[in-house]
């Protein structure tokens, strides 16, 4: 950080300056003017809500993503079919116990056994040859896909939303003054925060397994050189076959998430491998943190977009994909 | 080896009997939404296409009618690729297509480049296909969106009392033709028009939508159908949302109606218009709704038919009947076909349809509101029936030109 600002002190300025006027923007109380010009504050708080929210979720998916990447090398384009089988194993959970939470647990466990599954009986049959992975999985995902149509249709999921979590609380945010100077505050979905909340602390768990258990270290020496780890006795394979559970159980998860807060249906999948790259791309293939920065961005992209500049809020996302690409190749937080 | 010789046969085979029948089949391409945001609503048309097989049959004279159905993901490029091979690939000589506004437009100027083929509309409905520069060959037997809205701005003026609405709405030709519809009568009979929202088709996070809708309003009128619907509704309602709504003709419809989870309860009073109203008490309604219910089990179907499973049923009565009318004659770049297609008074299941000199259809129109029928299942109600609807919505068709096609911000809020 320090190291930072002494080398790039006008950028370090201007960082400084713009996490200023976004502070301002969300704790003032906006002057008649502003609001005038770029609408109302509850507008724009609801907005930047969401897109944090909506990064929390891209995160779940990205970050499994992004892990199976770092350590394997393998770009699993079936990711987004984990996501929808997660969300549908969920939704068939929720339904049949009413549980919540029991939808997640399972979605997780059953997710993960087919991560398990296409490492075993897929990615190592390939280790180290990306053209014929890519083809594979870009396979798999259709005929997941086709599979998943025919054993739900074409219908709309939702996960019930448990009841206590259902409708909005208030924030201590002043979105208005009433004209008797009592001040108005923000009205927010409670299911929204839980949520990013859950993922803020997956987020938080995953750093600290990586960084502070021997699994994580064993998982690290890996990402920088396979053979090495090898070498020394790890056995490797083993740390393939848990990351890639670990990977997928986490894109369930995320299934679960999404089948709750927006709907699941045929061509979610897609979507969410989509967005899942997109986020990766900007984050830095095969980091974290890379993909929690990613996540944020577009999330918070798609949101301010989708108020602000309605018309192209489409194109918002992959305009910061090109300029990350064309700037900064190898993502904005990758180590190498 | 063996397995090789054997496929031959077996192929050789297949190719020998398509020429022995050759002579006695007429070949019809089918497009629906089978894939993306509007699958539910592809699913169903495809039911209503199947009804009206089971209720007439598949003999014209001593042909007998083949059917190739392919799938589109409502985008326009898709449904004239879907097109295009049925007719290059598959051979086919009349079309049912295609279901989705944006790809009307798109398979009506495709038509042009086929002048001796038939083309019958599935479903879609952007007014532009049929107005703008026709293509000699596409009859349309379903009204437009704008038709489909015709008594729903007076009704939410005159008897709810709404004054002030705003309108959300996905960002294409249908729901702009809605939206046309709409406000060319709430605003001719005072109301006003506030605010315009257009939100991406396949728009999967509202969350900022609904933070943006306006509260000085009476009703938010709501014209998003599919997935999009569901999430709408799903996001309303963890936002604790409680304005009054107003439903377009995909919106208030069995495929949002029926879908799973509660967010659908936040549309029970909810005010819309349609080319339908599934508590119709018509004779030749309930028929079309038990046919439909007998044709499949309860769980592969809606409770009752969804207007997309409405327009495909007449659309092939319109083609099986015509067809029936000449014999199956397709002769001469199948002109006497396209005589009796044009020609036709269906006495279709949602009322009375004839085509005016664009091919469009005249027919009849329902304002509705959404009540539960005691069991957990939502239904549209039918408040007002508006017979004879056609394409200029009653307007002088000088008068009617002057307003401009449907778009983001036309028609202005005013009288015309």
């Amino acid at each position: 950080m320090t190291r930072f600002v002494e080398r790039h002190p006008a950028w370090a300025l201007i960082v400084i300056i713009a996490v200023a006027v976004v502070l301002w923007l969300i704790f003032a109380v906006w002057p008649p003017g502003l609001e005038d010009a770029i609408g109302r504050k509850r507008v724009f708080l609801n907005a930047v809500f969401n897109g944090i929210t909506l990064g929390g979720l891209y995160f779940l998916v990205a970050s499994g993503f992004t892990l199976i990447f770092g350590l394997m090398r393998n770009v699993n384009l079936a990711h987004g079919s984990l996501y929808l089988f997660g969300g549908y194993v969920g939704y068939a959970i929720s339904a049949s116990t009413g549980s919540w939470i029991l939808a997640f647990i399972v979605a997780f466990i059953l997710t993960a056994l087919v991560g398990i599954l296409l490492q075993v009986l897929v990615f190592r049959r390939m280790e180290g040859q990306d053209l014929r992975q890519t083809m594979v999985t870009i396979g798999l995902s259709i005929v997941f896909a086709d599979l998943m149509l025919w054993a739900c249709g074409g219908d709309f999921y939702q996960i019930q939303t448990p009841s206590w979590l259902i409708g909005p609380v208030e924030l201590p945010l002043i979105t208005a003054l009433k004209s008797s100077g009592e001040p108005v505050y923000l009205r927010y979905p409670l299911v929204r925060l839980v949520i990013f909340l859950a993922s803020v602390i997956i987020g938080i768990a995953m750093w600290l397994a990586l960084n502070r258990t021997r699994i994580g270290m064993i998982i690290r020496a890996g990402v920088d050189d396979r053979d090495i780890l090898a070498a020394t006795g790890v056995r490797i394979q083993i740390v393939f076959v848990l990351v890639f559970a670990l990977g997928a159980g986490l894109a369930g998860i995320a299934g679960v998430v999404g089948g709750t807060f927006q709907s699941l249906s045929p061509g979610e999948d897609i979507r969410f491998l989509l967005a899942s790259l997109v986020v990766v791309i900007v984050g830095g293939m095969g980091s974290i943190p890379g993909a929690a920065l990613g996540a944020l961005i577009i999330g918070l992209a798609e949101q301010l977009g989708s108020v602000y500049i309605p018309t192209y809020a489409i194109v918002v996302t992959f305009l910061i994909m090109v300029l990350v690409l064309a700037l900064r190749p190898q993502g904005l937080l990758a180590r190498r | 080896m063996l397995k090789g010789s054997l496929g031959l046969i077996a192929l050789s085979g297949l190719l020998m009997s398509g020429t022995a029948f050759a002579q006695e089949k007429i070949k019809v391409g089918v497009t629906a939404t089978l894939e993306g945001t509007y699958t539910v609503l592809g699913e169903d048309g495809i039911r209503g296409f199947q009804t009206a097989l089971n209720v007439l049959g598949k003999k014209v004279g001593d042909k007998e009618l083949e059917f190739v159905i392919a799938s589109t993901d409502a985008t326009p490029d898709s449904a004239v690729r879907a097109v295009r091979k049925l007719i290059e690939q598959d051979k086919v000589q009349i079309l049912l297509s295609p279901l989705s506004g944006d790809e009307g437009i798109a398979v009506k100027n495709f038509a042009k480049t086929h002048p001796e083929l038939t083309f019958i509309n599935a479903a879609s409905g952007a007014q532009e296909t049929t107005y703008v520069d026709p293509a000699p060959n596409f009859f349309r037997y379903n009204m437009d969106g704008a038709q489909w809205q015709v008594g729903l701005g007076k009704y939410a003026y005159d008897t709810k009392g709404y004054r002030k609405i705003a309108t959300v709405g996905e960002d294409y030709s249908f729901i702009y033709t809605q939206v046309f519809g709409l406000v060319l009568e709430f605003c001719g009979a005072g109301g006003q028009v506030t605010n315009r929202q257009w939100v991406p088709l396949g728009t999967k996070d509202f969350a900022s939508v609904i933070a943006a809708l306006p509260d000085d309003v009476d009703a938010i009128y709501l014209g998003l159908g599919g997935g999009d619907a569901v999430n709408f509704l799903n996001q309303y309602q963890q936002a604790g949302g409680k304005a009054h709504l107003m439903g377009g003709s995909i919106m208030i419809d069995q495929t949002i109606l029926s879908s799973k989870g509660n967010a659908k309860n936040a549309l029970i009073g909810t005010l819309a218009a349609s080319g339908q109203a599934d508590t119709w008490e018509d004779p030749g309604w309930q028929k079309f709704v038990k046919d439909y219910q007998d044709a499949f089990p309860p769980n592969k179907r809606f409770p009752s038919p969804s207007l997309l499973a409405t327009n495909y049923y007449g659309s092939t009565m319109a083609l099986i009947l015509a067809l029936r009318q000449v014999n199956g004659d397709l002769s001469d770049n199948q002109s006497k076909y396209k005589a009796a297609l044009a020609k036709i008074e269906l006495d279709a299941p949602n009322g009375k349809i004839k085509l005016d000199s664009n091919r469009q259809a005249i027919g009849t129109n329902f304002v509705t509101e959404v009540v539960d029928d005691g069991k957990g299942a939502l239904f549209s109600k039918v408040v007002k029936v508006i017979p004879n609807v056609n394409q200029t919505l009653g307007y002088d068709p000088a008068v009617f030109a002057k307003i401009g096609l449907p778009s983001r911000t036309v028609p202005e809020c005013k009288k015309y």
